[in-house]
């Protein structure tokens, strides 16, 4: 069982549902406060979303001065694998984590809606119960959530198969090349805008998201990753 | 210690300083009898504020205490922070609905986006976790720039606030009328979850406990709000800019951490949001609650800017405050998880055995007033009320004969298009609806519906109001709000368990208003009894008028429903070809106060549908047990824009879903109506569900079984084909691409996107 922790800042909003879709998932999952530089023992770190110190000044942008993130940083570093969702992708990309930013959408509002996304690499550890070209519906709910990086880095991406999810159907806020999530060169640093904490079940509209964080058990439980990939998400329970 | 002396600096007390304190002279020496002197500077604040309408409900008491409050479910009923509802497995659900319009309309941003924050701090406060917020907006025409800036405003006040703090917004109703553009409405509600045995009351209790602000330091915004909230507003009313109280999410997310950190720690008593009126009504109210006194060192309070004096610190409506009641032995406990959530706890005060409130500065008393005869003192009013012989004229007026009407397709397309009917997804949309993970249903059906976690069941949620028939005949209004309510609740599967209250209104002092008042609250007490949702608390908003006239009469009605199996949640809209579509309950020739003749004639008269509240609890058993019973695959209620629109709505589906489905109606045999009345009338009691093939003589049956009227009106048709409907003589007849493309983007398009 993966020991997950979910970082907590003053102002993370989705630090609860972060815990719960890793514990159904059958992760050993807890949570760590941004004052802490202990990450105990983590196997697997995440930063959730929500609006980090209100998100004033820039998103992400004083969370990364947060004590815990130089542990965070070391854990990466060392081969760790982190995630951050919607605020938490942010954050990696101000620490310097992850390449390129997250400006203000494209319509300059805030946007709540189900976004389509489509599965491009399932060579990180929060993607391998995936198959490449899997359209998953979900949710987004962000101010500050058009992706950018300048040209090279943006090729660097794309011919590095870093780019990890991408919208289809609609590019909702503006994202270059489309990009809803990403991952550094050494693949165990994985960034998404949209929340697949949120869609987890049937219950919620679906299960497309619930794999992100079964792929974490997966590292560990091959065996259950095979039944996973079997019979689908459907032995979720509501 | 000496009785309360003046402050330095205090200006002398004058008639016309009693006047700006919107004290009538009969109320003064009323003040000055329970006193048995004259008050002083903060003392003719402190009645200034909590003698306020906003405060006292003085002109509303009398008609307010006509509503049911009881019943099993009730666990709080009016009188605190929130209602409380009893659910399943321990579980209670608190909740209440606020009005927030005067701040807005003169600051939309803050003004809305403070009052989302003071109703959070209202569900959190009862040691509940904020798990849903709705809203209600009114705002004039959207072809008038003011109009357009103030529901933008609003609208990014009110997601940038919830959004922070993490609380989805899952419904709400937004609404537009020239009545309302001098004057628009904002009501927020919140809809908490706590376990009935760690709920708080906001009473002080304990002689020697100590009084403890957390949180935001006090400022010099929001001073008088209350008083402010309680007149009309002029041509001056810019100049109340300063007055709007500016918020903080990120302050308020930890606030709410905070507090029910220190709830769940058992190291306080109570605990009370500084809101209207801020430190005196909280103060005063919890002493009250308690039967006990209070004293408060003013000069203990944590500013935020030197030089504040007595009065200001007492009437500042600073956010992100609370006022908490510790046990004297847990200051360092209560302390600490304060800075734990980087926040301040400061003692300024104690509870007294002498019943009185008491503030001082330092050594210096500068109030001192018997603190219960303070809080229910208050005069009462029973105003005059006479119904406007114009309404009365208006409801027997025609409009214009309805051969000026274009074919009904034509017309269905106007309507589909009409701003009050139209998709809200340009509003919604800025609302985070699916944070907390539990979203079952946002924005855009019936009702919003949440999952408890590791349990059964779930809740639904709506808000609800028609100001067009509560001006025509506020009587029926106020029944149809309710009963639309508890529709939008049961097409979800839920059962209909309370309600909360927002009423709108003029000035109470004008008879034509206050008839409307006591009229349509009639209405609402005599549904919620029919209905079995008793009223568990509220908020009354007086004097929503502007220099062109009183708003519209816009009582808003805040429900909650208990969904017992939460997998059996039934959506709003269609989702299988081949599905039987009924039409439920009577349709009856009732275009009076119909979105059909004020869209398409601007004919604003007429006789509003009645209401049968037993056809309607009917209708909810109907929907209710079809629901727990697995028959529906959809349930859709029949409201504004009747039939035709209800119809295209099931057929359309949500805004993101690839297309719509067609529909294939024959609504031929209703014979005797013509064919604008059985598209658009607007009879109440009324819903259209779909069901799977092999379920249909089950729901017919169950429909017998319960009284309710169900035609067979045809099929749910292909993806992205064609909604028909064959009436007797005439045929309206739409590619549902077409409808959703009208429908979703009429707000958009008047936003200029």
């Amino acid at each position: 069982m993966p020991r997950v922790a979910v970082v907590v800042f003053p102002g993370s909003n989705c630090d609860a549902d972060t815990l719960a879709a890793a514990r159904a998932a059958g992760c050993d999952a807890y949570y760590v406060w941004h004052r802490d530089t202990d990450l105990q023992r983590a196997d697997v770190v995440v930063l959730p979303g929500g609006f980090s110190y209100g998100d004033y000044l820039r998103s992400g942008a004083i969370a990364r001065f947060s004590p815990v993130m130089a542990s965070v940083a070391a854990h990466a570093r060392a081969g760790g694998p982190v995630l951050g969702i919607c605020n938490g992708f942010q954050i990696l990309c101000e620490a310097g984590l992850l390449p390129g930013g997250l400006m203000r959408n494209a319509r300059q509002r805030f946007l709540s809606r189900p976004a389509w996304v489509r599965v491009e690499s399932t060579d990180t550890p929060f993607t391998r119960l995936y198959q490449v070209g899997e359209v998953l519906e979900l949710p987004i709910a962000h101010g500050d959530g058009r992706y950018v990086a300048d040209p090279g880095t943006t090729a660097e991406l794309e011919a590095g198969d870093r780019v990890v999810w991408r919208y289809v159907r609609d590019n909702p806020n503006g994202s270059t090349n489309e990009i809803a999530g990403i991952c550094n060169a050494g693949r165990n640093v994985v960034g998404i805008m949209p929340h697949p904490e949120r869609r987890n079940a049937p219950v919620l509209g679906g299960p497309d998201g619930a794999r992100v964080f079964l792929s974490m058990e997966a590292r560990n439980a091959t065996q259950h990753a095979v039944d996973v990939r079997a019979v689908g998400d459907r032995h979720l329970r509501v | 210690m000496s009785g309360p002396a003046p402050f330095p600096g205090d200006p002398p007390i004058t008639p016309a300083l009693v006047r700006e304190h919107n004290l009538t002279a009969d109320e003064y020496r009323h003040v000055e009898a329970l006193l048995g002197r004259a008050p002083t500077f903060a003392e003719l604040g402190i009645f200034s504020a909590l003698w306020s309408e906003h405060c006292s409900y003085k002109h509303s008491k009398q008609v307010l205490r006509q509503f049911p409050t009881t019943g099993p479910q009730v666990v709080q009923g009016p009188g605190e922070n929130a209602g409380v509802l009893r659910l399943p497995d321990g579980w209670a659900v608190a909740f209440k609905i606020e009005s927030h319009n005067h701040p807005s309309a003169v600051e939309p941003y803050q003004g809305a986006a403070t009052g989302a924050g003071g109703i959070l701090r209202d569900v959190f406060t009862m040691g509940a976790r904020p798990v849903a917020l709705l809203n209600s907006l009114r705002f004039g025409d959207l072809a008038d720039p003011r109009s357009r800036y103030l529901c933008a405003g609003v609208v990014r006040g009110i997601g940038d606030y919830g959004n922070c703090v993490g609380v989805p917004t899952l419904g709400g109703e937004v609404d537009f009328g020239a009545s309302y553009a001098g004057n628009p409405l904002v009501n927020a509600m919140c809809v908490g979850l706590v376990r009935e045995r760690d709920l708080i009351r906001a009473a002080a209790r304990g002689v020697g406990n100590v009084l403890v602000v957390v949180g935001s330091r006090t400022g010099r915004d929001g001073i008088h709000g209350a008083s402010f909230a309680s007149e009309e507003l002029t041509h001056d009313s810019e100049q109340r800019r300063p007055q709007v109280q500016v918020g903080d999410p990120f302050t308020e997310k930890l606030l709410l951490e905070a507090s029910l950190e220190l709830i769940a720690s058992g190291h306080i008593v109570a605990i009370q949001d500084m809101g209207a009126a801020g430190l005196t009504s909280s103060s005063a109210e919890m002493a009250a609650r308690g039967g006990v006194g209070v004293e408060i060192d003013l000069s203990l309070v944590p500013t935020r800017e030197p030089g504040m004096t007595p009065y200001e610190i007492l009437l500042s409506e600073s956010q992100e405050r609370m006022l908490v009641v510790a046990k004297p032995d847990r200051l360092a406990q209560v302390a600490a998880i304060a800075a734990k959530w980087e926040l301040t706890a400061t003692p300024i005060g104690r509870v007294t055995d002498d019943g009185m409130y008491r503030a001082r500065w330092g050594d210096q008393t500068v109030a001192e007033i018997p603190g219960k005869r303070l809080v229910e003192d208050c005069p009462v009013y029973d105003p005059a009320a006479q119904e406007d012989p114009r309404i009365a004229e208006l409801r027997r007026a025609q409009p214009p004969p309805a051969s000026h009407l274009p074919p009904p397709d034509e017309v269905l397309l106007r309507l589909l298009d009409y701003p009050a009917i139209a998709s809200k997804r340009w509003v919604y949309e800025q609302y985070d609806s699916t944070v907390q993970a539990s979203t079952v249903f946002g924005p855009g059906g019936d009702a919003g519906v949440i999952r408890v976690r590791d349990a059964e069941f779930g809740i639904a949620v709506t808000v609800d109001g028609n100001s067009r028939y509560v001006r025509l005949d506020p009587y029926e209004g106020g029944k149809a709000a309710v009963a639309e309510a508890a529709r939008n609740v049961a097409c979800s599967g839920a059962r209909p368990l309370g309600i909360t209250d927002c009423l709108n209104f003029g000035s109470p002092e004008r008879p034509e208003v206050f008839y409307q008042f006591r009229e349509a609250c009639r209405g609402i007490a005599d549904a919620c009894r029919a209905l079995g949702t008793p009223v568990t608390g509220g908020n009354v908003s007086f004097y929503n008028e502007s220099p062109t006239g009183a708003v519209d009469p816009t009582p808003v009605v805040g429900m909650v429903g208990l969904l017992a199996r939460i997998d059996r949640a039934v959506p709003s809209h269609a989702s299988a070809p081949g599905d039987v579509v009924f039409v439920l309950g009577e349709t009856r020739a009732e275009l009076g106060g119909s979105a059909l003749w004020e869209a398409l004639h601007g004919f604003k008269g007429g006789t509003p549908p009645r209401v049968d509240l037993a056809a309607e609890r009917r209708l909810v058993d109907y929907l209710v047990t079809g629901a727990e019973r697995g028959l529906f695959r959809s349930a859709h209620d029949c409201s504004q824009g009747g039939l035709g629109v209800a119809l295209a709505e099931v057929a359309m589906g949500g805004p993101y879903q690839e297309n719509g489905l067609g529909l294939e109606i024959d609504l031929s045999s209703y014979s005797r109506l013509t064919a604008a009345e059985v598209l658009f009338s607007e009879s109440q009691a009324r819903a259209v569900i779909t069901c799977a093939p092999e379920r249909a003589a089950a729901a017919l049956a169950l429909a017998q079984e319960l009284g309710v009227p169900a035609y067979r009106a045809g099929t749910v048709g292909e993806r992205n084909g064609t909604v028909r409907i064959t009436l007797r003589n005439a045929e309206s007849r739409h590619p549902v691409g077409q409808l959703r493309d009208v429908y979703f983007n009429a707000i958009p398009r008047r936003m200029g996107d």
